[in-house]
């Protein structure tokens, strides 16, 4: 609301020069954003240490808060339901549709369990748990799905750990620090999930969507099997997460594959599980391949 | 007591308190993200951006034009997007609102609302494009309700911002 201060530098050639370095200086700010933006790609991990750092000063704030409300951590449920009103009916029939999916579910489920009992028996016994913490806060303004756990490296946490609820898979351990850590969510648009329908294994995999979805995409390429309501599991291929674990519901069918509902709703988790890496073996193993991979790609 | 009164007479507030209040309300903006808010989608406003856009607009003279870079990338260490990318983006706006000041004849409060939506338009279409180049999925519409949400809180914003803005210069 204040005038343009009219700084219109006339004929002084210092005004001129002094003006002329300011926009230098700007222009400057934004290549060297552009730069870190591209080193950022090139390694995404780069600057975790950053990060952690404002994670780990913001925790103390973030846990007692949420401590303190339990009504806060809906806060953008309500928001958003309220944007939402619109479209609550095509919810309510599709909530309808899932308590109808839900009995099928539970029949799949029923068959997977003595599957996974079998398989149970030929892997190693995998710890149930390494910690279990509430997640304190979100990136609910950047268009990336990360949230912060509330505990670190102090309890055992590693990058790469899967972390859960007992409503499904939440995601996986990005970043850690010595109390928080940093949660890559399965809606994340970067986060790829390999699963299995519940009731054949058909493999498939699940890439986030942003909006609490997954895109489902067959591995087999050409036929699209799926229908409402299927449910996807973890399929524990790529040995990060251990087989079983409620990913997704296919909400509705897409030309390629299918987009489904997560499962474990971040906001409403209460409080997530970490477990340790399935086959943390298969997954150094893959590591190893992929730097290969990308040595022999910048050799060419 | 006399001497207090006549002191207030021409007092002139700390330089400390004139410097840095801008920028820290902008920083503690950008550490909204602490709050205990956990979504499935892009919702809260980046009250960051919202407090930078206000002060600029209502202190252009306070201003340089490479302040979005430092603020920006503050901004970044906190919002979760790749590192860099509001540091690039503010410093755009910043070169933009520089361009726009110089250019302008008369300004009036609903053009200042106009410019801020077009930055917030641009900062929040520019931030998923980023995360866009590594994942592939454009979902504008999934912005729809944060960019809505943020342009009907600049005005408060910048309200906020004035009433910090005149305890900062009062002595």
């Amino acid at each position: 609301m204040a005038p343009p201060n009219n700084r219109r530098p006339g004929f002084s050639k210092r005004a001129q020069y002094s003006i002329f370095a300011s926009y230098l200086l700007g222009i400057l700010g934004a290549v060297l954003g552009l730069l870190l933006l591209l080193i950022s790609f090139i390694d995404p991990r780069g600057f975790s240490a950053l990060r952690t750092i404002g994670a780990e000063t913001m925790a103390p704030i973030s846990k007692s808060l949420s401590e303190i409300g339990g009504a806060t951590g809906s806060a953008g449920d309500e928001i958003s339901a309220y944007f939402n009103a619109a479209s609550k009916n095509a919810a309510m029939r599709r909530e309808l549709e899932q308590n109808r999916i839900e009995i099928l579910e539970a029949r799949a489920l029923k068959q997977e369990n003595e599957r996974l009992k079998r398989l149970l028996k030929l892997d190693e016994e995998v710890a149930d748990s390494i910690a279990m913490a509430r997640l304190i806060s979100s990136t609910a303004s950047s268009a990336r799905r990360i949230a912060t756990l509330g505990v670190g490296s102090n309890s055992g946490l590693e990058p790469g750990q899967p972390v859960r609820s007992p409503e499904g898979l939440v995601g996986r351990i990005l970043e850690t620090g010595p109390t928080t850590a940093r949660v890559l969510l399965v809606s994340d648009g970067q986060n790829v999930t390999p699963v299995q329908r519940a009731s054949d294994s058909l493999p498939a995999f699940a890439t986030g969507r942003g909006d609490g979805t997954v895109d489902i995409q067959p591995i087999n390429i050409g036929s699209n099997p799926f229908k409402g309501g299927d449910l996807m599991i973890t399929s524990g291929s790529g040995g990060l997460y251990s087989p079983g674990i409620p990913v997704a519901v296919v909400i509705r069918k897409t030309e390629t594959g299918a987009i489904g509902r997560v499962l474990a709703n971040p906001a409403k988790v209460s409080h997530a599980i970490v477990q340790p890496i399935f086959q943390a073996e298969t997954v150094r193993q893959i590591e190893k391949d992929s730097a290969n991979d990308v040595e022999l790609e910048s050799g060419e | 007591m006399p001497r207090s009164r006549q002191s207030r007479i021409g007092r002139q507030p700390s330089q400390l308190r004139i410097k840095l209040i801008p920028p820290l309300t902008v920083m503690v903006g950008s550490m909204i993200t602490a709050l205990p808010v956990i979504t499935d989608y892009p919702i809260l406003p980046p009250m960051g951006l919202l407090a930078i856009l206000a002060w600029r607009l209502i202190r252009p003279g306070y201003w340089a034009v490479w302040a979005g870079f430092p603020l920006g990338l503050i901004d970044d260490i906190f919002s979760g997007q790749p590192l860099g990318s509001a540091a690039f983006l503010w410093s755009v706006i910043f070169l933009l609102l520089e361009t726009l000041d110089r250019k302008a004849v008369r300004r009036d409060y609903w053009q200042d609302w106009l410019i801020a939506s077009t930055a917030i338009i641009i900062v929040l279409i520019g931030g998923m494009l980023i995360v866009d180049v590594r994942s592939n999925m454009l979902r504008l519409d999934l912005l729809l309700p944060q960019i809505l949400l943020s342009v009907l809180l600049y005005p408060f914003v910048a309200r906020l911002i004035g009433a910090i803005d005149n305890w900062r210069v009062a002595s």
